[in-house]
């Protein structure tokens, strides 16, 4: 039922990725990429990592599809059309072999499985983890960390410091910017007002006089 | 747990119908209600699976899914309407 589930997930994200590399009509792209986003939300949810899947979706079909929205605004919604050169046969040709050489090493025999709990990789530090989350069979004592999600315990207890970090990063990044463009957007709006005045131009309501006075007050600003 | 299993075989078939709809939609609105259908069916389907592998507490997240999904809707159909994302009341058009 996982596998049949996975495999008609993975289908429609490549189906979605093959389209928003054909399309040329921007908004279309950013409504696809909107599924493919909900999509490889699915297949987190699948793998059990519910906390990834909550983020994909906020960021990916929430925050990136109006981040995408507001940059149309600005650059249009048709893309140029592309014209074949054949200068990219040569990279296309170069990312197909070493595509086709990846998976030629993985089929190796001595190579472990997908997932395979003995794998080198899952040996020193797993099996710790796993302890420290999930309850032992038999023994219903709560765990260290007491979360039953490994992903969970994971991203949220021993990465928590790290997610902390990220989130410090984030915000200090987003204060910034909100600085910068309310700044830009300000003095635009004082140059409007200060404007030569046109009949047309309606006229301004009282506190925004109020502002272009303030502004006129302090030439140079 | 039969019955939860053919929910998600129509909540699977769903998913492809309205992802056709967006691939092939005519129209803008065509693919704006195919997101708008996908995001809800994904909805489901994260409520359905949680509790198909016996973990309903899949549940809450779910929920918080169909809030972002309303977001995002709203951010597109006023991008449609007005042509621009930063106005938090545009001025009132004629013809409403």
């Amino acid at each position: 039922m996982e596998g049949i589930l996975n495999i008609i997930l993975l289908g429609g994200m490549a189906v979605t990725a093959i389209a928003i590399a054909k399309m040329r009509n921007l908004f279309v792209v950013t409504m696809l990429s909107g599924i493919y986003s909900l999509l490889s939300a699915g297949i987190f949810v699948l793998l059990d990592a519910v906390d990834v899947a909550f983020t994909e979706a906020a960021v990916g079909a929430g925050i990136t599809t109006v981040l995408f929205l507001s940059t149309l605004i600005l650059v249009g919604r048709e893309a140029k059309p592309r014209q074949f050169r054949m200068q990219a046969i040569l990279p296309f040709l170069l990312v197909l072999a070493v595509g086709a050489g990846l998976i030629f090493a993985s089929l190796d025999p001595n190579m472990p499985r997908f997932g395979d709990p003995n794998s080198p990789a899952n040996q020193r530090l797993a099996p710790e983890f796993l302890a420290d989350s999930v309850p032992q069979v038999g023994n219903e004592a709560p765990t260290r960390v007491g979360i039953p999600n490994i992903v969970t315990t994971t991203l949220a207890s021993y990465r928590g410091y790290d997610t902390l970090g990220e989130v410090v990063v984030i915000f200090t990044a987003g204060i910034a910017v909100l600085i910068l463009l309310g700044a830009a957007r300000r003095r635009r709006e004082d140059e409007e007002l200060e404007g030569p005045e046109t009949g047309a131009k309606p006229e301004p309501p009282k506190e925004d006089s109020r502002m272009a006075d303030a502004s006129k007050e302090a030439p140079g600003s | 747990m039969s019955m939860f299993a053919a929910a998600i075989i129509g909540v699977v078939v769903t998913m492809a119908m309205a992802l056709l709809r967006a691939l092939m939609g005519p129209t803008i609105y065509d693919r704006i209600l195919a997101v708008n259908t996908f995001g809800t069916v994904t909805v489901l389907a994260i409520s359905i699976f949680g509790f198909l592998m016996g973990r309903p507490e899949f549940l809450d997240i779910a929920l918080i899914y169909a809030l972002i999904n309303f977001a995002g809707t709203i951010a597109v159909l006023k991008f449609l309407r007005y042509g621009d994302l930063g106005r938090a009341s545009a001025e009132p058009d004629e013809d409403i």
